[in-house]
């Protein structure tokens, strides 16, 4: 019973709060780049419940079952990763054995639920989106993987996230290590991509394929999406920081330390994605099987160097 | 990967918000074959303007383009003249020159911005706008207008610049060079735009002389080829200013010339501005004798050609009007067939492709009822006019 607590009021309510108000902060710092003057703090909010309003199309030939529940399977897997981080980061003593691995699966079902939307909507442009984005997780799932690697060679082989946080609490945080500092750029990288957003948001490239997967979707599964994507802006940021930055403690000072922290990543995650054109996507797994990949590799070397 | 799709873009661009319909069949993300449509937007401009007076065309002719909304009476003005034959005083020839590069400045920034908003990249099509503003104010000094100027007329120029608008004018137009360097640097330097557009795309110089490709699109492709240069007209011959000529006709290279083109639009209006001859600006002429000319001028998207034939009426009795995107749009064929999808759409802007658009505007409070009419709204827009030009 307590699980489903956490389940709905950490993995869902919270998330999508602080998920929202980083989708907020990120479009008023980009219109404030761009000399615009942004939107209101609820706009975020605004957007979906709009949406939820509106009618509900399924177009003509697509796989009713697939393509409304492509974005509820999502939207699930991001607060089951929510609600795991979550746990482990208010009780480091509240977890189990290779939930580290768990949130690693888990973490890509967003990217498979667009995926499965994308082709299941029977569009040619959205079935182009599909596949790019269907490249794209194959492209950054490697070094994803090699740069969460580095925090359980340093922890002395360990898979629990709890185990990670509490490493950490008393011997420094990975990030301050050479190798941990290279994993966090890899893992920066990496989650640029899994949040599609320039220079790697071309499964959805507006001005190439008209919004790409979500072309076909309307109504309810649109905003379900579209919250998603806002949890999505506060769970990968959050897991970066569990497993590299310490986590978010709550004791006095260190509550500043972990705001700052989170609002550094998304600001980080903002300026990329307003100094960079779009980059193909024959371009962008050159990247991450390339340089992306070889840093990663680098970073685990040193790792088991001890640095 | 065999299987061939077809992906549509239009017949309403998403983008460009203008008609036209191109059918991309793809295998994969390679295009094997363009099927371009145009014509959905038939606004009968030359019947039209074959129902005005000769005066009154100048007006709709202006409306064709909403961007280079110069470069058509300045086309169809010389039609006229070359009907009779009379030549302009010199003075209207400096005018004319100002507002057409003033224009061209305006122009490419705008395309700028819109072909890093293809490329997702919008920083830079909010920065390009944003400086764009700049030149639509020393239009508006100029001309009392921001788009669509009125300058023209047969014989002449509507619209005399006064001298004391002319320091302000010049201070505003340094200030752009400045930050047009900026967008430059960001635009050159950036490694991620080279991996985009560089080698994207690319007509070849025989492909742009077999497709008779006009302006920028043709020098890039490093063919020598602008009216300003070739039959010299306005005040041109009396500037110095080099002609951008690029070889290796890319997406990155059509951006490279407009870049470099505005900083030889600054020159050239700086230096007309700076030496504006003294003189009538109007010939004033009363009748057009029957007979036929034609006028041709480089608009910043390539050559603007207007047939105009008199039968000694005060009407035109033919009005033909070829603009440059005319020409530049069958080079699609050549540049985008085995590129990718993503590259399909810059390439596709990369011409520049002209626009068609015009906004009505109402303000309503939340009861509905209209805050400002037509007139008010004129009368704003003098109102910010005269604080512009009084700032200086």
């Amino acid at each position: 019973m307590i699980y489903l607590l956490y389940f709905i009021l950490y993995g869902f309510f919270l998330t999508a709060v602080i998920g929202l108000v980083a989708s907020w902060i990120d479009r008023k710092v980009t219109a404030r780049v761009q000399y615009r003057v942004g939107p209101p703090v609820l706009q975020p909010l605004i957007d979906i419940v709009k949406l939820l309003g509106k009618e509900t199309l399924v177009p003509r030939g697509a796989s009713k079952a697939a393509f409304l529940g492509a974005p509820l399977f999502g939207l699930a897997s991001v607060m089951l990763v929510s609600t795991i981080l979550w746990m482990n980061n208010i009780n480091t003593q509240n977890t189990f054995l290779g939930d580290l691995i768990v949130v690693l699966y888990v973490l890509t079902i967003p990217s498979i639920s667009i995926i499965m939307g994308g082709f299941a909507s029977s569009n040619p442009l959205a079935s182009i989106g599909a596949s790019r984005e269907m490249k794209l997780v194959l492209s950054y799932e490697l070094p994803f993987v090699l740069a969460v690697l580095v925090p359980v060679i340093h922890s002395g082989f360990s898979i629990r996230i709890g185990s990670l946080l509490t490493y950490q609490a008393s011997n420094g945080v990975f990030a301050g290590s050479l190798s941990g500092a290279l994993a966090l750029i890899v893992a920066i990288l990496c989650v640029q991509a899994k949040l599609a957003l320039v220079p790697f948001d071309m499964p959805e490239a507006e001005t190439e394929i008209a919004g790409g997967v979500l072309i076909e979707y309307s109504g309810t599964p649109l905003a379900v999406y579209k919250l998603m994507k806002n949890m999505l802006l506060f769970v990968l940021p959050f897991f970066l920081m569990i497993i590299f930055m310490g986590g978010l403690r709550t004791d006095g000072i260190h509550l500043l330390y972990g705001v700052l922290k989170y609002v550094g990543l998304v600001a980080i995650i903002t300026v990329i994605r307003n100094t960079n054109p779009r980059v193909r996507i024959d371009q962008a797994v050159r990247f991450f099987w390339g340089p992306v990949t070889i840093l990663a590799i680098i970073a685990v070397i040193l790792a088991f160097k001890g640095l | 990967m065999s299987k061939r799709t077809i992906v549509p873009i239009g017949p309403y661009h998403p983008l460009q918000e203008e008609p036209e319909f191109f059918t991309l069949t793809v295998e994969g993300e390679r295009v094997v074959d363009i099927d371009v449509r145009v014509g959905y937007n038939h606004r009968g401009i030359e019947k039209l303007s074959e129902m005005k007076t000769f005066d009154q065309s100048t007006f709709v002719i202006e409306r064709i383009c909403g961007i280079c909304s110069t470069s058509h009476p300045f086309a169809y003005t010389r039609a006229v003249e070359d009907i009779i034959p009379v030549e302009v005083p010199e003075r209207a020839k400096y005018i004319r020159t100002i507002i057409a590069e003033g224009e061209r400045i305006h122009s490419h920034l705008l395309w700028l911005g819109l072909a890093g908003h293809f490329l997702g990249y919008n920083t830079v099509y909010m920065w390009a706008w944003k400086l764009r503003e700049e030149i639509l104010d020393v239009m508006e000094i100029l001309s009392g207008n921001r788009n669509n100027y009125a300058m023209f007329k047969p014989g002449g120029v509507r619209r005399d610049i006064k001298s004391e608008d002319i320091p302000g004018c010049i201070k505003k137009i340094d200030s752009i060079v400045p930050t047009l360097n900026m967008l430059k640097k960001a635009v050159i330097d950036d490694p991620v735009l080279h991996a985009r557009t560089k080698g994207i795309g690319v007509l070849t110089k025989e492909e742009a002389l077999n497709y008779s490709a006009l302006g920028p699109t043709s020098r890039a492709s490093g063919v020598a080829r602008d009216v300003r240069k070739d039959s010299s007209y306005g005040a041109y011959d009396a500037v110095e200013w080099d002609m951008i000529v690029t070889q290796n006709g890319d997406v990155f290279d059509k951006v490279i010339v407009r870049v470099l083109e505005m900083f030889e639009a600054v020159k050239i209006m700086k230096h007309c501005l700076l030496n504006l001859p003294k003189g009538e600006i109007d010939l004033n002429l009363k009748s057009i004798p029957p007979g036929e000319g034609i006028g041709h001028i480089e608009a910043p998207r390539g050559e603007t050609f207007h047939y105009v034939r008199s039968d000694g009426t005060n009407r035109p009795a033919r009005h033909k009007v070829r603009a440059p995107t005319f020409m530049n749009l069958p080079t699609y064929k050549a540049t985008v067939v085995g590129e990718t999808i993503s590259d399909a759409t810059i390439i596709l802007a990369a011409i520049d492709p002209c626009y068609c658009c015009t906004e009505r505007m109402a303000v309503r409070n939340i009861k509905g009822k209209k805050l400002y009419t037509g007139e008010d709204l004129v009368k704003l827009s003098q109102e910010k006019t005269e604080k512009l030009r009084g700032k200086r």
